[in-house]
């Protein structure tokens, strides 16, 4: 902004020297001529509904009946704007410094590089987005299920890499003799013993993730000395089969690792099944043992972390606000480095002082100004965030992730017609920006002076 | 110097030109509607005159419903009838209601807008239309256009939200058949589960299906003047029958029951909710919602109808008949002229509602609508069910206030599925929460 725009200069040596009265008048009739439409569309689109919401969010929601403060009561009472009045807090506190931080390590580190350009385009480029179109992309990444969502389909393929590798990704007990977990095993409540058979019957596996070599199950043959047992997809379409027997046309589970536990719970040994089930122990020693299909048999899918969920909603959100703004902060504070007296930085090298010490002392406070206006421009977006808000979190959390100007537009807007609480959050908000504004104000009145 | 002055008075001038043909323009348009809306035909023989219809539908539906217009057109050849559409129909109107410029005729989305003009004096009573609307509507039907004795409200359009779409070859995996009643249907989805598919696809991101599900259960098991009555509030959430609907929904909602597990569903959107179901794997056996999931499936998957997806009617719980929750789009009268008239005969008639139907992406209410027009079995099917439903209830929740109905119902029946065994903490929320929100309407 210029100073051009605040005083206009009147062209006094022009016409001949009107008189004095007349002057006094075209004195301030031409720059009112001037400044009116835009005092104007000021006054319609901006002072008239600001004055206006005051005054609305005195009455009802209906407009009916006039009820002092109670709005302003309920700001402070109603549980989402709780939440909304504690993630506002966290909001100023964290993200105006975050992106603040980032902008100036990112301006900093590419007056480094070689590729400058590209990197500051690259930063800057989600500047160029819409914010919603930005909540969508990071809506669609965020996704649990790793098959939806970018980020976790990422984490996912890292810990592919040293996952296990398992014949099943799912399944549980067909009846309740045995116990556990896909991450334990699936073990033998009762103990059995040498000459002693186990049946060990899953069920809830996909039918396209049985293994092909996979053939009718047989009931195991006992075996002197031995413990025999079988491993099968225990389910008959329609569920007609008898739960825990091996019914007709129920498929051996081949390639399942089977352990065998003694009572104190420890491996003593381990078998994998044949293409019919069935696995057999020998030469068990007499005692108690319990068989178990192993954990290493199911290959449990990375299930996702819950991004969108309540806990981790906004920070979430306040991450994809930082990349967005990183962008601009880099931009701001690169410009107010470049304009930085180079042989300040020189005179305090050559007298000794450490690269982190030119930093922190010269640097630093030599760009304050610009990191000031970073930091209360990223104030103010943060207090009017709403957008991203939508974006971002669906339904089931939108109420954890909500901020005051995003409860202002959902009570008033999205069907609710609470108007007159909408208005008293939206004065509420005013108020809140109104330090701000001055900070701004005075520092574009010390630019122009 | 004198130049530059003049450059700035001239675009001073320009600014406030420009400002002043804006407020004209309004008025002219004000005018124009007024002209063509007003113009009445002269009573007895031939209709004749201009009218104007308003309505929500664009693209493919908006070609449809001109069609239909088109119809009434070739019946009545002296009157012109001129369609717009609005996005927000009731924001609109209630415009042009303030400014005395309403159209004709509009449909509005929900029954809620219509019961608010008619109480405002706005709409004009079609009981001259009654016999005609009598002969293929359902008395639920005429019972939801009627506002304090007088009919109102004729429903061109429906919709079926009590429908379950299922993927075929998972149930001919798991050897189940579309269940008919609410044991048989928990029986397949602990069936389905043991043959490795979670049973129900639930996109609880958007509350609304939520709704819906209680909704389709708490009819079936409280019955219709409970919901009726549960609707306007007379009976508290805290009700036992709200409590046992929670109960049989907590059922289908447990956490190994649906895809994903709670957390995962509480983010699924409702078109995924349905994608998600043809996947490959699917990643469950069956969505549970309404007759516009047919579309979600031709336009997103590869799923062929019949050999892919196909539909059951929701079932019934404790002998409760065809009953049917849905939605739907009521014609209205802001103008009482022969034209018009004419015009809300008109789509009452089986023959208008037929010119949309083969279309497609359409259910009539009007039971007298020739199945066989519907392009296709499954659109059939649902229709049917719709148009010859015993009990018809609108969609609850549309017809509550905002805050409670698309706000507090919705945060808290998600609630609901993140602790499905809390009914009575749930119940106590819901009715705090209605309390306040029917007070403040």
């Amino acid at each position: 902004m210029s100073s051009t725009g605040v005083r206009v200069e009147f062209p006094a040596g022009e016409a001949p020297p009107p008189p004095p009265k007349a002057s006094l008048l075209r004195r301030s009739l031409l720059p009112l001529s001037f400044l009116g439409p835009a005092l104007l569309l000021l006054g319609v689109w901006v002072i008239y509904p600001m004055v206006a919401t005051m005054y609305r969010s005195l009455f009802n929601d209906r407009g009916t009946e006039f009820v002092w403060f109670d709005n302003y009561e309920l700001i402070f009472t109603e549980e989402r704007l709780q939440t909304a009045l504690k993630n506002n807090a966290l909001w100023v506190l964290i993200v105006p410094a975050a992106v603040t931080a980032v902008g100036l390590i990112f301006a900093v580190l590419t007056e480094r590089i070689v590729w400058s350009t590209a990197f500051k385009i690259s930063v800057f480029m989600p500047l160029a987005i819409s914010l919603f179109a930005v909540g969508v992309i990071w809506r669609i990444m965020y996704q649990q299920d790793p098959d939806r969502g970018a980020v976790n389909a990422g984490i996912a393929a890292i810990k592919g890499e040293f996952g296990s590798e398992g014949v099943l990704s799912q399944a549980s007990p067909s009846t309740d003799d045995l116990e556990g977990s896909i991450a334990q095993g699936f073990e033998q409540k009762q103990a059995v013993q040498p000459g002693d058979e186990a049946l060990l019957g899953l069920t809830a596996i996909r039918v396209p993730e049985i293994p092909e070599d996979a053939v009718q199950a047989v009931q195991p043959e006992p075996l002197q000395g031995g413990i025999t047992g079988v491993v099968w997809r225990d389910f008959t379409p329609g569920g007609r089969g008898t739960e825990g027997e091996v019914d007709r046309g129920e498929l051996g589970i081949p390639g399942a690792t089977v352990e065998l536990r003694d009572s104190s719970g420890d491996t003593v040994d381990d078998a994998k099944t044949e293409p019919d089930g069935t696995f057999a122990f020998e030469d068990v020693e007499d005692g108690e043992y319990r068989v178990a299909v192993a954990s290493t048999t199911f290959a449990a899918p990375f299930k996702g972390v819950n991004w969108l969920g309540e806990d981790l909603i906004t920070p979430s959100i306040m991450f994809a606000f930082i990349w967005v703004n990183a962008g601009f902060a880099m931009v701001i504070t690169a410009a107010g480095l470049a304009s930085i007296p180079r042989d300040t930085l020189e005179a305090a090298r050559t007298d000794g002082a450490s690269e982190w010490q030119v930093f922190r002392r010269i640097t630093i406070p030599l760009l304050a100004p610009v990191l000031t206006v970073v930091f209360v421009t990223q104030i103010i977006g943060v207090l009017k965030l709403f957008d991203l808000i939508l974006s971002i979190a669906p339904g089931s959390t939108q109420d954890d992730a909500a901020t005051l100007a995003f409860v202002q537009w959902q009570v008033s807007f999205s069907g609710q017609n609470r108007f007159g609480l909408g208005s008293a959050i939206a004065t509420f908000i005013l108020i809140l920006f109104i330090p701000f504004l001055i900070v701004n104000i005075r520092r574009f009145r010390a630019d122009t002076t | 110097m004198t130049k530059r002055r003049f450059i700035l008075l001239a675009l001073l001038v320009g600014v406030l030109a420009f400002l002043a043909a804006g407020c004209g323009g309004d008025d002219d348009d004000n005018e124009a509607a007024g002209t063509g809306g007003g113009t009445t035909a002269e009573g007895g023989g031939d209709v004749s005159g201009n009218i104007t219809v308003l309505a929500v539908w664009t693209g493919a539906e908006g070609e449809a419903f001109q069609a239909v217009l088109d119809g009434f057109h070739e019946q009545y050849p002296q009157v012109a009838v001129n369609y717009k559409s609005a996005k927000e129909p009731a924001t609109v109107l209630s415009t042009a209601v303030e400014g005395g410029n309403p159209p004709d005729i509009a449909a509005l989305p929900q029954p809620g807008f219509m019961t608010d003009f008619a109480q405002r004096g706005a709409l004009k009573p079609i009981g001259f239309a009654e016999e005609k609307i009598r002969e293929g509507f359902s008395d639920s039907w005429l019972e939801l256009g009627t506002v304090d004795g007088e009919l109102y409200g004729l429903f061109f359009k429906g919709a079926n939200k009590s429908t379950v779409w299922y993927n075929v070859p998972v149930f001919e995996d798991a050897g189940v058949e579309a269940p008919a009643d609410w044991d048989a249907f928990l029986e397949a989805g602990e069936t389905l589960k043991a043959s490795g598919v979670t049973p129900y696809s639930i996109g609880a991101a958007d509350g609304w299906t939520l709704t819906d599900l209680f909704e389709n259960i708490y009819l079936r098991t409280a019955g219709p003047e409970k919901y009726d009555q549960l609707t306007k509030h007379e009976i508290p959430w805290t009700d036992q029958s709200v409590k046992d609907a929670l109960t049989e929904m907590a059922k289908v909602v447990s956490s190994g029951n649906i895809a994903g597990g709670t957390s995962s569903a509480l983010q699924t959107d409702f078109p995924t909710s349905v994608t998600q179901v043809y996947t490959d794997p699917p990643k469950a056996a069956q969505v549970l919602e309404g007759d516009f999931v047919g579309g979600v499936i031709a336009d997103e998957t590869t799923a062929e109808p019949d050999t892919g997806f196909n539909v059951y009617a929701f079932p019934e719980i404790n002998d409760s008949g065809p009953v049917v929750v849905g939605g739907g789009d009521v014609m209205v009268m802001f103008k009482d002229n022969p034209a018009a008239r004419a015009l809300i005969e008109y789509l009452a008639t089986p023959e208008a509602a037929e010119i949309w139907a083969e279309k497609g992406g359409f259910s009539s209410p009007n039971k007298n609508v020739d199945p066989d027009v519907y392009p296709d079995e499954l659109t059939q099917q649902t229709a049917t069910e719709l148009a010859n439903a015993e009990v018809f209830r609108f969609d609850m929740s549309d017809l509550m206030p905002g805050a409670f109905g698309s706000d507090a119902l919705f945060t808290l029946l998600q609630d609901f599925v993140k602790s499905p065994d809390d009914i009575d903490g749930i119940t106590q929320k819901l009715e705090s929460a209605a309390k306040s929100a029917y007070k403040s309407s």
